[in-house]
């Protein structure tokens, strides 16, 4: 499998994360979505990496550098999510219309 | 990989999508080591299937009432996020197709010393950037996740 293989696939992955995102109404599926296309990306950084040899191997330090940020990034998403649930007893996002009026 | 990534955006039951994404995860590590990046396979394997996934299914547990009511899982507007999301695998799939990339027809591998040397070296000033940012991640989640009745004893 070629360089656009890889890309391919990465640009699927990236696609369904935006659906789940778009779509889904659970708050925490909409951050597993978003973990979906952090990977897509991830994806298609290595593949760069491996197929196109720059200095440094920029790719796969950028890979794992993404890696940490989405970490910490779920951390505090999870949290968010979480204290917003406590106070409201679900995890609808559409019932989440107080900020509408 | 893409069928479990499909799973986890359709699948009804919210344990079951986070179980999909663990699978979608570890296929993506697979993949990190066919393309001669091991380093990378072993921080995703660390990271996303003994960290992140931990984490979400702790946090479904804690929010799930009970399976009993699962109402539909998608918003009014999935029509519009179909047409979106389709547009987006379409256009960076032409792009790439059509892109010339000159590229090596092998993978050439990444290997670990020389990614260590990058990470420490020309990288370092990111390096160090991150952990702060996880640092101030740590304390913003134990901020947000207090129990309100905590910080009422505490005055």
């Amino acid at each position: 499998m070629g360089l656009e293989g890889y890309l391919l696939v990465s640009a699927m992955l990236f696609g369904t994360g935006a659906f789940g995102f778009m779509a889904r109404r659970n708050a925490i599926l909409m951050l597993i979505s978003i973990e979906l296309m952090f990977n897509a990306v991830n994806l298609s950084l290595v593949a760069f990496n491996a197929f196109l040899p720059a200095d440094a191997h920029a790719g796969a330090v950028f890979a794992l550098m993404i890696m940490a940020v989405a970490a910490a990034e779920v951390t505090v998403g999870l949290a968010l999510v979480i204290a917003i649930i406590r106070t409201r007893q679900t995890a609808e996002v559409d019932q989440y219309a107080d900020l509408k009026e | 990989m893409v069928g479990a990534g499909i799973a986890v955006v359709t699948l009804r039951n919210i344990i079951h999508s986070a179980v999909a994404m663990m699978i979608c995860f570890g296929s993506l590590a697979g993949m990190y080591a066919l393309l001669g990046a091991p380093i990378v396979a072993a921080a995703q394997v660390l990271i996303y299937l003994g960290a992140i996934s931990v984490l979400i299914l702790f946090a479904i547990m804690l929010t799930q009432a009970g399976d009993a009511n699962l109402p539909t899982p998608f918003h009014r507007q999935v029509p519009i996020a179909v047409v979106v999301a389709l547009a987006i695998i379409g256009l960076v799939g032409w792009a790439v197709v059509q892109t010339d990339w000159g590229v090596a027809p092998q993978a050439a591998g990444a290997a670990v010393e020389a990614i260590a040397m990058a990470l420490f070296t020309t990288y370092a000033l990111p390096f160090e950037i991150i952990s702060l940012l996880i640092l101030v991640a740590i304390i913003g989640a134990i901020f947000l996740a207090r129990r309100p009745e905590e910080d009422e004893r505490a005055n």
